[in-house]
């Protein structure tokens, strides 16, 4: 296998709220290997974009209960928000969810950048050659730097962002979803310029966290599924798409109307139920009440284990 | 049923109202009782704009909107909350399509003064239950929450059970499922799609063609505010005619079919690869 | 969202950036449906709103029982003049034996009602046109909010002063109501803006849908997600109104008939009290009326921290 660029251990963030704990991500484990792109996918609600924070910036909220994260062999201190300065936008970068929103109305493009590059030591001159490459690369005109953010359409927005954020190509990008409120048509457009920021080593990995399953099996070489907190299934795309282990995995993908799939010829099924709280959530698997498969083992938590080379699962019915 | 003769829609936009935008022009299209008609297109195709026409929550600026043959435009005090008895819409976000303040089904409830004005407590409630088991939700688990302590999907279905609670013939589903999440979406369009075989007219709003294609019988793909393709679904989506449709075909992530670029496959299969 | 957002969700913000900056920002939407349970619960803990309510409650209860407490007028000439308090009067008199606690308590009662009356007033006024406005739309937003306007930028003392031309008599309840005709502008403009972005809620669409009509939608769907907004526009209202009517009566353009806590401050300063050493006369009228208007402020700051939850303090 392929170096490892990021390696998370058994990593738990949990959410202070008025009523108690919410064990938003509790005990994940994997890596990803240099050059890979992995698709992180589930429910609103799983940790999903928890997990993508964690590895960038806690929230006044969110507190880091227990595990590691190690990026490049070196250990990243995500409870120590000021030590953690130092690997952001460097080492690791985020593209966040509203990133179209979020930048400075006031301000013209290209000044920002240079703000947010001399913030970090950067000369924006030294790095203006490789920003003009890469618009270009997004198909965005050098002009756009002169032009203030609300000039530009959502599709432009987000694509700015990714190449502000890629800028000092760091090892590990996070775009959490980033796609989501896009048009079709650039929707794709961003998605394959995640590939190409790949392909060009601009970044060494990438997280690709979204709820759209479809969209990460076009461009992702690894999915991830998240459960109610802990990881369910991790497999390369093929394998994770068209021969699923984990039963929550199999009714997502069974869920998922195609173009050319019709009601009254096929008619899909969701998934009974809905995810259980996680204030305090359940012992065992916590798939476990709208599974059709469980059985009295499921009362015992499943260890998230590998079944196949790089095939991981959490499910006792798929050991 | 429900008819839309050359509808057009403009805003006067500017410091004095100087230019005219426009966000429908000349939308012709029909709804006939059971049939599904998917209004497909991105934002800025005018498709949520033809659908608040339906309802009356904007104005036509030009042609005419009519149902069972009356022009809707003209309908006010006890016929407009005849014609509303008649068609209901349901919408995106179901957090907000609830007052936070309140209980959610307070939504269902502002129904029963002006609709059934003469059902006793009893009667009412039951007719709430029984809405509410038609679109597959526990009565016991859902009423007397606030909307927060309910799902996206809850929500949604309570929604329709509201409109269910009328007798209505035609609903405008107005992207009613892309917030709520994979697992609960389909349950949301398998209700549609078995109300629709119980002779309801829906005019299914979606900028998502997959969903478009799941439940409707006829599509009409919208592009800057006018119909640039319509047809029977299955024609207009195995067939596309209109260069517009066949790009935005391409463009949907699909699980089995793979995107293309340059006639290489954007992800290369695992082992091709460098 | 504008400002240092982009460093902060892009997580490159300068070495410098406090730990937590990041919380309003990445907080998330916060559940705005609260129980009515969490806000006492909040309310009751809140020192602020607990202190500033206790001052104002104390002085409304000196309000409504001070003036049993004596058998005669404020006005009347009831003591020798010029004595400091004693027994037989608590607050002394004035230059003209006239019974400073009586005058007190009755210019007390006149400040509430002032503040009810030209407050509510005011209050009634703004919210009317701001809903009507905000809710409408179009031109009958235009021509409202063009009388907004108007009335904004019309100089109070400026016209105050051609009334108090005109008006021989002047009472109370006039000076309450020409401050509520004057004071409302501002309340309208903040209705109307929160009517303008609660309008298009679904939640708005979804009463019309069930054949509700205009007013039926502000009083019952709009109006209370503003309620807490309202409420604090009301204490702040009243506060104004208090000050006003003490700045009026200060200048001399107060009520002719009666007594207020202005009324007391103006004599005071008209027969030389500061330069006689008179203390007794202008300091409780000055304490009084700094003490409730101070105390409706900090009853608002109080409020504002029970019912924005990102100003809670867990």
């Amino acid at each position: 296998m392929s170096p490892v660029t990021l390696k998370v251990d058994n990593l738990q963030v949990w959410y202070r709220t008025l009523r108690g704990d919410v064990q938003a991500l509790d005990g994940v484990s994997f890596t990803v290997g240099d050059g890979e792109l992995v698709g992180l996918a589930g429910e609103s609600g799983c940790g999903k974009s928890t997990l993508g924070k964690s590895l960038i910036r806690l929230d006044g909220r969110m507190r880091h209960v227990g595990g590691t994260v190690e990026l490049d062999g070196k250990e990243l201190p995500i409870g120590d928000s000021e030590r953690m300065n130092g690997f952001r936008f460097k080492e690791v970068s985020i593209i966040p969810q509203y990133a179209m929103s979020a930048m400075n109305p006031t301000r013209r493009i290209g000044r920002m950048v240079a703000e947010l590059l001399e913030s970090r030591g950067v000369r924006f001159e030294g790095q203006l050659e490789e920003l003009l490459r890469r618009l270009e690369l997004v198909g965005l005109d050098p002009e756009v730097l002169e032009r203030y953010p609300i000039e530009l359409s959502g599709g432009m927005k987000q694509r700015m962002v990714m190449v502000i954020s890629t800028l000092l190509n760091p090892s590990l990008l996070v775009a959490d979803e980033v796609t989501s409120a896009l048009d079709v048509s650039n929707q794709k457009a961003v998605a394959e310029a995640l590939v190409d920021f790949r392909d060009r080593h601009y970044v060494k990995s990438t997280i690709i966290i979204t709820h759209d399953l479809s969209l990460v099996y076009q461009i992702a070489d690894s999915i991830i599924v998240m459960y109610a907190g802990k990881l369910a299934e991790k497999a390369p795309t093929d394998t994770l798409v068209h021969a699923p282990r984990h039963p929550y995995t199999r009714m997502l993908i069974g869920a998922l109307p195609e173009v050319g799939v019709r009601y009254d010829t096929k008619r899909l099924e969701g998934i009974p139920g809905s995810p259980p709280s996680l204030l305090d959530p359940p012992k065992g698997c916590r798939f476990r009440d709208r599974c059709p498969l469980a059985f009295d083992k499921c009362a015992e938590e499943p260890p998230f284990r590998e079944v196949a080379p790089d095939h991981a699962v959490a499910c006792w019915k798929a050991f | 049923m429900l008819r839309l003769d050359h509808v057009s829609k403009s805003y006067r936009v500017g410091t004095f109202g100087g230019r005219e935008l426009a966000a429908v022009r000349d939308v012709s299209l029909e709804v006939a009782p059971g049939e599904v008609v998917s209004l497909i297109g991105e934002s800025g195709s005018g498709k949520s704009t033809i659908g608040r026409m339906i309802l009356r929550l904007t104005s036509v600026t030009s042609g005419s909107i009519t149902f069972d043959g009356t022009d809707i435009a003209g309908l006010a005090g006890s016929r407009l909350r005849g014609y509303y008895g008649n068609v209901q819409g349901v919408f995106q976000d179901p957090f907000s399509c609830y007052n936070p303040i309140f209980k959610a089904d307070r939504a269902l409830e502002l129904l029963r003064q002006p609709y059934f004005p003469d059902l006793d407590g009893r009667r009412w409630r039951a007719k709430l239950e029984r809405s509410l088991e038609a679109v597959r939700l526990d009565p016991g688990q859902v009423l007397g929450k606030y909307p927060h302590q309910l799902s996206g999907g809850q929500l949604q279905r309570m929604l329709v059970a509201r409109a269910l609670l009328l007798d209505i013939r035609l609903l405008v589903a107005d992207e009613i499922i892309s917030m709520l999440d994979a697992s609960t979406r389909i349950d949301v369009l398998n209700l549609l799609g078995d109300l629709k075989a119980r002779g309801l007219g829906i005019v299914f709003i979606t900028h998502d063609l997959s969903l478009g294609n799941y439940i409707s019988d006829t599509a009409v793909i919208l592009h800057r505010g006018e119909v640039v393709e319509t047809g029977p679904t299955g024609q207009v989506f195995d067939q596309p005619r209109h260069p517009y449709t066949r790009s935005l075909l391409a463009s949907v992530p699909q699980l089995h079919r793979k995107w293309e670029r340059n006639g290489h496959p954007v992800r290369q299969p695992a082992g091709e690869g460098d | 969202m504008s400002g240092p957002e982009l460093k902060e969700e892009l997580a490159v913000a300068t070495p410098a950036a406090p730990p937590g900056a990041a919380t309003a920002v990445a907080a998330g939407p916060v559940p705005r449906a609260r129980g009515r349970g969490e806000v006492l619960y909040f309310a009751r803990r809140n020192r602020k709103l607990v202190a500033g309510l206790a001052v104002v409650a104390g002085f409304l209860v000196v309000a409504a029982v001070g003036p049993l407490l004596t058998d005669h007028g404020p006005n009347d000439y009831v003591g020798p003049p010029s004595q400091p308090p004693s027994a037989d009067f608590w607050f002394g008199t004035t230059t003209f034996g006239q019974d400073v606690f009586a005058q007190f308590t009755h210019g007390l009662r006149s400040t509430f009602l002032v503040g009810v009356l030209g407050g509510g007033l005011a209050g009634l006024i703004g919210m009317l046109i701001g809903f009507t406005a905000g809710y409408r739309g179009g031109v009958v937003d235009e021509v409202l909010n063009m009388l907004t306007n108007v009335v904004l930028v019309i100089p109070t003392l400026a016209v105050l002063l051609i009334v108090a031309a005109y008006l021989r008599v002047r009472g109370v309840v006039p000076e309450a109501i020409f401050i509520g005709l004057t004071s409302w502008p501002w309340v309208a403009r903040a209705v109307r803006a929160q009517t303008f972005s609660l309008r298009t809620r679904d939640f708005v669409d979804l009463a019309r849908l069930s054949g509700a009509g205009g007013r039926a939608i502000i009083v019952r769907e709009i109006a209370p997600n503003m309620s807490s907004y309202l409420l604090m526009s009301g204490i702040l209202l009243f506060g104004g109104a208090v000050l006003l009517a003490a700045t009026l009566d200060f200048i001399g353009l107060g009520p002719t008939s009666g007594i207020s806590l202005g009324l007391m401050m103006n004599n005071a300063v008209l027969w030389s009290a500061l330069q006689l050493g008179m203390w007794w006369w202008f300091v409780p009228p000055g304490l009084g009326i700094t003490a409730i208007v101070g105390s409706l402020y900090i009853m608002n700051v109080g409020l504002d921290e029970v019912f924005n939850p990102k100003l809670r303090k867990l």
